[in-house]
């Protein structure tokens, strides 16, 4: 079973800076739902089947089917390929690579030191930030939903057929317009 | 005979046999139209013509193998290999028989749902690659559709799982030892088989590929044996989706007299025939009640079904 995790996670690995490199945008999402496959596959067999069927089923295969279409419809064709290699020249990715290099460092550093936290403070767990988000935070937590009703309101409207269009004639428009 | 010789033997197996009965699907497909249109279908090549999947193999194998100058080759040469390869690994976790089935997996419902999910990608990229506005708005129309109908797909389930207390699909089967799901769930059963038509993109939900609007759809490009694995994958869709919803709902391999394995053989056979029968009785919808139907009925419809389950389990544990 070891061979499997190093394997799946060296994909995961590599398809990571794929996406990140590769210049045509479509393709670098393929790259990006090949990283979450082997992820699925680390928490499967780490022991984690539920983490890693609804790493499948909400990040591979709805999220990024929207992204997929998102891509279709943009349309990029040759020139966008052109311009995101223009971005990949040395001078720009130098700076912000040496910085992530740096923290890289640190996390080794940190893990190498047995991955405690370093100043003695306890760790903060999963389940505190449970509690604490709804407890004491609670109203913080119900503006932001408030929040995101507004935005799903709003966009609800934004979509909404006002103007009575009827859909689905579409070809004879067509006709009357060519 | 050991365990590892088994299991290699079970996945041989049960491979050979979905993919030539997915072939052979299509003759059967053809023949049963004919009978319910009231003409022969093909009945020239070999006895009853069954040798017409033969035929069209070789015909499929010898046609030229074309990739369009236009499109994005790698991902046009991928696309049709994902469908095929998701179907056929969503099979693992069917439970055919007591020690026939390759994978005993305790997240089976989960794995069979994240597979079918994964074959979204086929179509949509399929269509997105073939670089033509036909194979665009097909594999458009797939993304929105499937998208919407895995949704319900999903929660449709939930109510038998919350029957059975189990993703595992063996637990599933045996906890319907005395009473069939498909009464306890008659609405799961309804909005599953919709919710299975629509991903295996059958008709009445075949609107991806349209042929008297968008001449083939997602497919439009793709001839021979690139074709050929759509053309199968469709096939192998519907034998999953068969005996999914016979693992599901109509108790597995469990039935009196008969051996298990005719049991399940059975049940699925007689779905696949349903299937075939839509197709030959209803009509393509337009494009915009397809996603009305799927967003406004038979959402709602899950969602009742998975409140008065979990309300009456509740209800009969306490």
């Amino acid at each position: 079973m070891e061979i499997t995790f190093y394997l799946s996670a060296a994909i995961a690995i590599a398809a990571t800076l794929m996406v990140i490199t590769v210049s045509n945008a479509t393709h670098a999402l393929l790259y990006l739902i090949v990283s979450l496959l082997a992820v699925a596959i680390v928490f499967f067999v780490l022991g984690a089947p539920f983490a890693a069927a609804l790493e499948i089923i909400i990040y591979a295969g709805a999220i990024m089917v929207l992204f997929v279409f998102v891509m279709m419809m943009l349309n990029l064709g040759k020139a966008a390929a052109a311009r995101e290699q223009g971005w990949l020249n040395p001078g720009i990715w130098t700076g912000p690579g040496v910085l992530a290099a740096l923290l890289l460092a640190e996390l080794a550093y940190i893990f190498a030191q047995g991955g405690d936290t370093p100043w003695g403070t306890a760790a903060v767990t999963a389940k505190e930030v449970g509690i604490a988000l709804f407890g004491p935070y609670l109203l913080g937590v119900e503006l932001a939903s408030l929040l995101l009703l507004a935005g799903l309101v709003g966009a609800c409207h934004l979509g909404w057929n006002q103007a009575g269009i009827e859909t689905g004639h579409e070809e004879e428009r067509g006709h009357e317009n060519g | 005979m050991s365990e590892l010789a088994r299991n290699w033997l079970n996945i041989i197996v049960i491979l050979i046999v979905v993919f030539s009965f997915a072939a052979l699907l299509s003759w059967i497909e053809r023949r049963l139209l004919g009978v319910w249109q009231d003409r022969y279908g093909p009945n020239r090549v070999g006895p009853f013509g069954v040798l017409q999947v033969v035929a069209d193999a070789i015909k499929l194998l010898t046609k030229e193998d074309w990739v369009p100058p236009f499109a994005d080759k790698a991902v046009f040469v991928l696309a049709p290999a994902i469908i095929f390869a998701t179907t056929l690994f969503a099979f693992a976790v069917v439970p055919i028989a007591p020690g026939i089935g390759v994978a005993d997996l305790n997240i089976g419902l989960l794995f069979f749902l994240a597979m079918s999910s994964l074959g979204v990608y086929s179509i949509v990229l399929g269509g997105w690659a073939s670089n033509d506005k036909y194979s665009l708005l097909g594999s458009f129309r797939a993304a929105a559709q499937m998208l919407s109908y895995e949704v319900f797909m999903g929660l449709s389930l939930m109510g038998v799982v919350m029957l059975a207390g189990s993703f595992n699909l063996h637990d599933i089967v045996t906890a319907q030892e005395d009473l069939w799901f498909c009464v306890p769930q008659i609405l799961g059963l309804m909005t599953f088989a919709v919710a299975g038509i629509a991903e295996a993109r059958r008709l009445p939900f075949d609107l991806p590929e349209a042929e008297n609007e968008l001449v083939a759809g997602f497919h439009t490009e793709y001839s021979s044996m690139k074709f050929g694995l759509f053309f199968i994958g469709e096939y192998v869709g519907i034998i999953l989706i068969s005996a999914m919803m016979v693992t599901l709902f109509f108790g597995g391999w469990q039935g009196p007299l008969l051996p298990p394995l005719i049991w399940f053989l059975l049940k699925t056979s007689i779905i696949i025939s349903c299937f075939i029968l839509l197709r030959a009785s209803l009509p393509r919808p337009r494009y915009d009640q397809l996603m009305a139907y799927g967003w406004k009925v038979m959402l709602p419809l899950t969602l009742v079904n998975l409140l008065l389950t979990g309300a009456i389990v509740l209800a009969w544990e306490s």
